[in-house]
């Protein structure tokens, strides 16, 4: 009964109710945490690493409310307890959990985004942490005194010659008529510019024009608004002066809505050129992609400071938090966690909300049917592009967001922290928790977070006080071992994740039948290892699931239509 | 100006020599898995830790009486025989431990595997090495390698590039020997073309991959040597953005095929070199200051973009055959 109950899964509509298991679960770990943290007898208290598996353990509490069948009310009630109550409470005695809370929504957030890319769509990208970068320099620069330096280096303004607006104009133009051209010979010889085609001259041709073209309005729009900022702060000596800490920064709001639109175009002008390409092509390219973003970063030192960084990052004041955390006795350092970590926690239930509905729409089953198959994607009439941009710029907007928030709560960014090994993170959290459902890719950011920030740090802090401990050998030097050996680990083991969708989990061992040696090695999933339930063999209960991607995901407790998407 | 020309000239065709011999191992194990290798990157830093470790050991100190000492040609094979053999065992056990199990699974599963195993080897690197204190591995080179032996208009050659060059001619030579003109090359080439095919033809493909994995291992530790010798500050991170380089020469080549790989490679190369030094044209053109923007630096990114572009209009590469996908 204890093994079955220690072993979460989601429940059918027989399994039993456990309210009373998961409220004496969320009491019990709660107890433990509080006495832990020395909030009920200040003469106890855990070492940092008990209190980093205390605090898993009491997250736990959320996975379990979503894994068993329980009273609905009381589901909501353990949410509330949990995030609004608990959490921040154990953040105003130590702020490392507040700042852990908000790190595991971040990442959260991120390996949902790429969720998205890698997991429904099927394209995996490895340069993702490019459009968290995108985020955090965008108001990275604005809400810090960076954007003080950029325009007084600009200053005194100079009027806008004929050439600066004429040729990027010009150039403009030359793409227009590059694409009208196009459209014409297009018109005159249908599928004459197909690559394979006759017209092979012309259609490089016209792909060039089109390209000086978008080169044009990206400088023509770049003069524009340089010219707009300079000639407003020229002669203003007061208002440049108020640049010294950032743009006003109410600002903040403004740029959260920014960064999904910039992050999403950004999402579109790289996804345009490489989308074509074949899986692990795409993989190669995205991951150039995202050094190329790293290496401007460090090198375009009057915009980033290059490997210096940008510090002093600002955040929006809210006074009625403020307030509000004022009043519950938060120090006044704590105030912008507490503001930061409400907000993480709404742009987080946006992000999943958004997530859910998309993969139930017709955009998220065109996603999964091309990452099924592309070719008979394609001839069930879904447009291949049009799709895998969809993908990328939502995938690339979530990260946009957070790298807002991101630049927020740590006031410092640098190209540091936008390495690959960042991107490599992501995509264990997705890996590890189950490609492609949501549910399980939370759990993989939340385990893989607090494996690198908590547990990891807290067990070098405790080997250190060994004595004779040689520093060289410090596990938090080593968390590349540790995130290589989950990805290994878990393709070898368990391809399709900790919480997989349904579908994922047949598709992983489709041909396991046909290799005993694969078998032997996978049977673990099969045989009703750990997490697997009811869905192994041919049984029934499976199957609705995968036709119909739209359950596969369903989260408790949200009235949604079952049909996936009418529109 | 043609000091400037020759300059980018010979110091691209050395790097691309290199990344044509690293390039090699990762279009020889796409040619038969269809797999990108991302271990190959440290694989073939293996190699440069071992030259580390073989200079470290056999090598005088910088400071020892001239004439101390091995002979550093003598010290340079003892290291490009150990490399061979750890790297290429080093890849064999990958191959066995990593890819085998996976090679029925989907495409995306065993490349995750590969970046795991891949990070994996890099913080393994860093714990032999950091467990005695050294993060930071410079490589004592012998003088013999860095003595420039001639010149060509203003260019230094030295002695590391043209046993470069003499060691890559080498296995180039004994790698087409071996591909194109021997039984077990055939066989190679036969599991390359079609893995259920050559096994009904009597071929072990088990084997044959194990033996490309040995092969591309060995080419990556020659590599690795060669690149510790050329660039030899090195960390256990440092084998990533030349092994990314490399495999976009694989691909700029035409994934797959060997003459690609060296063309690709050499390309590469030469586009990287231009794109480094076009900053210093201000000293050739003084009127034209925006050039000065273009940094040494943005030649990664030249790399990428290249790489970009080649597949964008050719995605079969330079050299590589056009495969039409049926259905």
């Amino acid at each position: 009964m204890t093994a079955s109950l220690l072993r979460p899964k989601k429940a059918g509509p027989d399994a039993p109710d456990r309210t009373l298991w998961l409220v004496a679960y969320t009491v019990l770990t709660g107890l433990l945490l509080f006495l832990g943290t020395g909030r009920l007898t200040p003469s106890v208290q855990f070492s940092s690493i008990v209190l980093s598996f205390v605090f898993a353990a009491f997250l736990g509490s959320l996975l379990l409310a979503y894994q068993w069948r329980a009273n609905g009310v009381v589901k909501v009630l353990v949410g509330v307890f949990v995030l609004i109550l608990v959490v921040p409470d154990i953040g105003r005695g130590n702020g490392s959990f507040f700042d852990l809370a908000i790190q595991m929504c971040i990442f959260a957030a991120l390996a949902l985004g790429l969720n998205i890319v890698v997991g429904q769509a099927g394209l995996l990208d490895l340069g993702y942490v490019a459009f968290f970068a995108v985020g955090a320099y965008l108001w990275g620069i604005f809400g810090s005194g960076q954007f003080q330096g950029i325009v007084k280096s600009e200053l005194p303004f100079v009027p806008l010659g004929v050439i600066d607006w004429l040729i990027p104009l010009l150039l403009t133009l030359a793409g227009v008529a590059g694409y009208l051209w196009m459209k014409a010979i297009d018109r005159a010889h249908p599928g004459s510019l197909k690559p394979k085609g006759g017209q092979r001259a012309a259609r490089a041709f016209t792909v060039l024009l089109i390209v000086i073209g978008v080169v044009g309005v990206l400088v023509l729009v770049a003069t524009l608004i340089n010219a707009a900022i300079t000639s407003y702060y020229n002669g203003q000596p007061a208002a440049l002066s108020a640049l010294a800490t950032g743009i006003n920064p109410n600002f903040f709001w403004l740029f959260i809505i920014l960064a999904v639109a910039v992050a999403a175009i950004a999402g579109v002008l790289i996804g345009l050129p490489v989308l074509k390409l074949k899986g692990d092509y795409l993989a190669i390219v995205t991951l150039g992609l995202g050094e190329v973003i790293r290496v401007f970063a460090n090198n375009l030192t009057k915009y980033t400071s290059g490997p210096q960084g940008i510090s002093g990052v600002t955040t929006a004041p809210v006074s009625v938090l403020d307030r509000l955390a004022g009043a519950l006795s938060f120090p006044p350092e704590q105030f912008k966690l507490f503001f930061l970590y409400f907000l993480v926690l709404l742009v987080i239930g946006v992000v999943i909300t958004v997530n859910v509905r998309l993969s139930r729409s017709n955009i998220g089953r065109a996603w999964v049917a091309i990452r099924e198959d592309e070719i008979a994607a394609q001839a069930m009439g879904v447009p291949l592009v049009r799709t895998k941009i969809m993908a990328f710029a939502t995938g690339a907007s979530f990260a946009g967001v957070m790298g807002v928030i991101f630049a927020a709560k740590q006031q410092f960014i640098s190209p540091e922290s936008f390495t690959f090994f960042q991107s490599i993170s992501v995509l264990t959290m997705v890996i590890l928790g189950g490609m492609g459902n949501i549910a399980g890719v939370i759990l993989g950011a939340a385990v893989v977070t607090l494996l690198n920030l908590s547990i990891l740090t807290a067990l070098s802090e405790t080997l250190q006080a060994v004595p004779n401990f040689n520093s060289n050998l410090d596990p938090a030097k080593y968390n590349r071992l540790i995130f290589g050996a989950i990805l290994v680990l878990m393709m070898l083991f368990r391809p399709e994740g900790l919480l997989p969708s349904a579908r994922q989990k047949i598709m992983m061992h489709e041909n396991d039948e046909t290799d005993p040696a694969l078998d032997s090695l996978n049977d673990d999933g099969a045989t009703g290892g750990a997490l697997g339930a009811g869905l192994s063999g041919t049984g029934a209960p499976g199957m609705p699931d995968v036709t119909s991607p739209g359950q596969a995901t369903r989260a408790e407790n949200t009235p949604m239509d079952r049909t996936g998407g009418k529109q | 100006m043609e000091n400037f020309v020759t300059g980018i000239l010979i110091n691209g065709l050395l790097i691309g020599t290199l990344y044509a011999i690293i390039a090699l191992g990762y279009t020889m194990v796409y040619g038969v898995l269809q797999l990108i290798n991302f271990a190959h990157s440290e694989v073939f830093l293996t190699g440069g830790v071992v030259a580390f470790e073989i200079f470290r050991v056999l090598s005088p100190a910088p400071g020892a009486a001239p004439g101390s000492g091995m002979n550093p040609y003598l010290v340079f094979a003892v290291a490009l025989v150990t490399a061979i053999v750890v790297c290429g065992a080093l890849n064999i056990l990958i191959e066995r431990l990593a890819y085998r199990p996976l090679r029925n699974a989907p495409k995306l599963v065993p490349l995750i595997s590969a970046i795991g195993v891949s990070l994996i080897l890099q913080d393994v690197i860093k714990l032999l090495e950091g467990f005695q204190g050294r993060f930071q591995l410079a490589v004592n080179v012998p003088e013999a390698f860095t003595r420039t032996v001639f010149k060509v208009a203003d260019t230094n050659v030295k002695g590391i590039d043209l046993t470069l060059l003499i060691v890559a001619a080498v296995m180039l030579f004994g790698l087409n020997r071996l591909v194109n003109h021997s039984r077990v090359g055939r066989a190679i080439r036969a599991v390359a073309q079609d893995r259920v095919t050559a096994g009904l033809m009597g071929i072990d493909s088990n084997r044959m991959i194990s033996l490309t994995f040995l092969i591309g291992g060995a080419l990556g530790g020659v590599g690795g040597v060669l690149f510790a010798l050329k660039f030899p500050n090195l960390d256990p991170y440092s084998g990533t953005i030349p092994g990314i380089k490399a495999f976009s020469a694989a691909v700029l080549g035409g994934i797959g095929s060997i003459p690609g790989a060296v063309l690709g490679g050499l390309v590469l190369g030469l586009i990287e070199n231009f794109l480094g030094a076009v900053s210093g044209l201000v000293f050739i053109f003084p009127k034209l200051t925006f050039l000065e923007a273009i940094k040494a630096e943005y030649k990664d990114v030249g790399a990428f973009i290249a790489l970009i572009v080649i597949l964008i209009f050719k995605p079969s590469g330079l050299l590589g055959r056009n495969a039409t996908e049926k259905v």
